[in-house]
């Protein structure tokens, strides 16, 4: 069965050290930890604090849709989709940067 | 070598043309049938064909790719593109209670039904930014593999495993039972035969190619599922706003429904009961005004779904198909996108739904109601009436109040409300079908996946020859769809809100230890053991007691008062055994001898506003803590969990330089994985 070859990347044969020095991957995490930090904050604003607003932005009307109830049925899922289209992105830009890719 | 195939791949490079065709033939066949019912085919004919021939090809493509290769049965041979597994996620996703329940409950909850919406789309931007990037990495074949590596065998794995099963068995018998309420309606069999129906299209997708199958199967269902989903409601909205953009034009409905019910109520009429009075209203009580209770079940309903969506085990397999990390992290923005396509239209839904029947139904003269009507009155596998019309005032005129509907039949009824014809029902019934089996595939996979390599190959027979591997795992793959079957076919609706469950469960139970695997350096081996164990007992355990015992939780949580009405509720329940209710009755007879619960200190916390209480529900009497629906358990069980996993993290052996090593490779996205323990390597 081919399944060593397969599995190369993990397989027995397949270098055993780090793939980045120390110091790299540590400014990496640091990093990467804070971009996942904003996300989680971008989340958390889009999941919660801003439904807490909604009996007081509902008597507005756009469209029809009163504000509060658009926000939890239809503008929180468009800033989940943007957010994480963005974070793809972010996150490529900060792999190059560190060197830190797949190749 | 898979990583860099993609390209290359024929058939990888091939598959826009492959979906495209087959999308295309799918528009072919639907137009085919649309001829055939204008040239007088019978709808049961219809039916017949729209059912059999999409099974038909889901069996055909699952059959096309069977293999015998471990890693093409586990994880598709890590060579899904990011956009297809985006989609294969999407209907992994999307069950039969999105496809068909959740614009119901919106019809029912209005504004408080979208916490189902929020819940089960942002849990995605957890999946994304804390875990599908690292598990990818890890690059093996389960989640509780992940558990097994990161923190020292099998105690930590068999654990998971035991989540996993929890979580999974449940689910996976609702998707059988949606399976089966949708043939039983659109084929007209017996409920057995449709269970039998759908048992059989699950595992010729699954059973030969694992991983492999489901995943190119998923990619075909949800296209049908989309499609299914978005034309009836494009249909609808054209005939109520006379523009074909549902999501951008129920806002006017809406505002109709706003004036409509505000009509009602002058006139001095109540909603149906389960069904809210003011639709676009947030966190009201059952008297229209604001309440904190309603606003702490919401978020904490939100929450659990979120987290939820982050642990459960067959979402997070499929983002160790894709050939990379960094197309992990796009495969789950894409998966949001797709599933975002449904979730943002189910709210149309429930606005024309909502809409046309206040406008052409209520106030008119029961014996000249639409056809429709008519034709929905009749029993469903729920024991109640799709549409029950009872005229309490016995006026002949059609109350607000007298109209009662189940939620299913929001989206199930929408072709013959809008007047459309029956090719259209016939594609909404192929549509929840592609969405159920695509459900029941993935969490079949993860169950049979958790069995055959976690519990059999990584903990009884570590030196297993590959094909006995695999034979174990067919085996045990019909064994638990039998399983599944059985259950469902003999408890049929009355389980379908265990579902709910599986979020809290798996959120308690999984999310804690994986996120801590990867964020917190220092969590333990024994740390995390507990955390799981903690979260999983104290969640599993909150529901059980709450649901199937809710008297005896007030007695020990609520105070007097709250006991009181917890007796009487008891008294009158439906499903009361006739000891219980002697007890209640007794507690109630002498009503001046009860004390508060012994902990009514920890039920009554928050004050009077969240005090713990019970309501009736399912002909039970369910226990409420602090006045939180028991479908948010895992509100309790979440934070225990990373609680007890960094407190016992500070006081056992911190984790060897081999471990932080191993976490040190996980969270970088180049090179290979150096594992603690080479016991746990693939191969």
């Amino acid at each position: 069965m081919p399944l060593v070859e397969e599995e190369g990347g993990r397989a027995p044969g397949a270098p055993q050290g780090p793939a980045v020095d120390a110091a790299t991957a540590q400014a990496y995490w640091k990093k990467t930890s804070g971009l996942m930090l904003t996300v989680l904050a971008i989340w958390f604003f889009f999941s919660f604090a801003i439904h807490f607003v909604a009996p007081a932005i509902n008597p507005i009307h756009i469209l029809g849709f009163p504000l509060g109830f658009y926000f939890a049925a239809q503008g929180s899922l468009i800033a989940f989709v943007v957010a994480l289209f963005w974070f793809g992105k972010r996150q490529n830009e900060i792999d190059e940067e560190f060197g830190v890719q797949e190749d | 070598m898979a990583q860099s195939s993609g390209d290359k791949d024929p058939f990888i490079g091939a598959l826009g043309k492959i979906y495209a065709g087959y999308t295309g033939g799918f528009v072919i066949f639907v137009i085919l049938i649309a001829i055939l019912e204008q040239m007088g085919v019978p709808d049961r004919i219809l039916g017949y064909l729209f059912v059999f021939l999409t099974i038909g090809v889901y069996a055909y493509i699952g059959i096309i790719s069977r293999t015998a290769v471990v890693s093409e049965y586990y994880v598709a041979g890590r060579r899904v593109p990011a956009i297809y597994n985006g989609m294969a996620t999407g209907s992994d996703w999307m069950s039969a209670a999105s496809f068909i329940g959740m614009a119901g409950s919106l019809y029912a909850l209005g504004y408080g039904g979208l916490a189902f919406i929020l819940g089960w789309t942002g849990g995605y931007m957890l999946v994304a930014i804390l875990l599908a990037p690292y598990l990818r990495k890890f690059g093996q074949y389960t989640v509780p593999d992940f558990l097994g590596a990161r923190y020292g065998g099998n105690l930590a794995r068999g654990i998971g495993v035991v989540v996993l099963i929890t979580a999974s068995f449940v689910y996976v018998v609702a998707q059988i039972v949606g399976v089966g309420i949708i043939t039983q309606r659109f084929l007209d069999v017996s409920f057995a035969v449709a269970v039998f129906l759908g048992l059989a299209g699950i595992l010729v997708c699954s059973m030969l190619g694992g991983m492999r199958a489901v995943t190119w199967t998923q990619v075909a269902q949800y296209i049908i599922l989309i499609i299914a989903y978005l034309i009836p409601a494009i249909l609808m909205s054209v005939k109520v706003t006379g523009v074909p953009i549902p999501q951008l034009m129920y806002g006017f409905a809406l505002e109709r429904i706003e004036i409509l019910e505000q009509g009602f109520r002058a006139a001095g009429m109540t909603p149906p009961p389960g069904v809210t009075g003011w639709h676009t209203a947030p966190f009201i009580g059952a008297n229209g005004q604001f309440s904190m209770s309603a606003m702490v079940n919401f978020f904490a309903l939100v929450f659990c779904l979120m987290v939820g969506t982050a642990a459960l085990p067959h979402i997070l397999m499929r983002y160790f198909t894709t050939p990379s990390v960094k197309e992990a992290r796009q495969s789950v923005a894409w998966s949001l996108f797709f599933i975002f396509l449904l979730y943002f239209t189910a709210p149309a839904y429930a606005a024309f739904g909502k809409l046309e029947i206040y406008q052409t139904v209520i106030g008119q003269p029961i014996n000249a109601l639409p056809e429709w009507i008519k034709n929905w009155q009749l029993m469903s596998p729920y024991g109640v009436n799709w549409i029950n019309v009872v005229d309490v005032n016995r006026d002949g005129i059609l109350q607000w109040g007298e109209f009662r509907i189940h939620p299913d039949v929001v989206v199930l009824a929408t072709p013959e409300i809008a007047g459309l014809p029956y090719v259209i029902a016939g594609l909404v019934a192929a549509g929840g079908l592609a969405a159920a089996l695509s459900t029941a595939d993935g969490l079949l996979l993860a169950l049979a996946n958790a069995l055959s390599h976690d519990v059999y190959y990584k903990m009884i027979d570590r030196n297993a020859p590959t094909a006995k591997r695999l034979v174990i795992s067919r085996v045990l793959l019909v064994i638990v769809a039998l399983l599944a079957a059985w259950t469902a076919g003999s408890m049929g609706a009355d389980i379908l809100f265990l579902v709910a469950w599986a979020f809290s469960i798996a959120a308690a139970g999984l999310f804690a230890a994986l996120v801590m695997g990867v964020w917190y350096k220092k969590t333990t081996n024994a740390a995390a053991c507990w955390g799981m164990a903690v979260g999983y007992i104290v969640t599993f355990g909150y529901l059980m007691w709450t649901e199937f015992s809710g008297l005896g939780f007030i007695e020990l949580f609520g105070s007097k008062e709250a006991i009181l009405a917890a007796a009487r509720q008891t008294a009158n329940a439906a499903t009361a055994s006739a000891e219980l209710k002697a007890y209640a009755a007794g507690l109630v007879a002498n009503a001046g001898a009860i004390k508060d619960g012994a902990m009514s200190w920890i039920g009554n916390i928050w004050g009077s506003q969240l005090a713990t209480d019970s309501v009736v529900l399912r002909g039970r009497v369910v226990g409420r803590l602090w006045g939180i629906n028991n479908i948010s358990g895992g509100i309790l069980g979440v934070p225990l969990s990373f609680l007890t996993i960094w407190l016992v993290s500070k006081f056992t052996t911190p984790p060897s330089q081999a471990m932080q090593d191993f976490i040190d490779d996980i969270r970088v996205p180049r090179g290979g994985v150096r594992l603690a323990d080479k016991r746990e390597a693939v191969e």
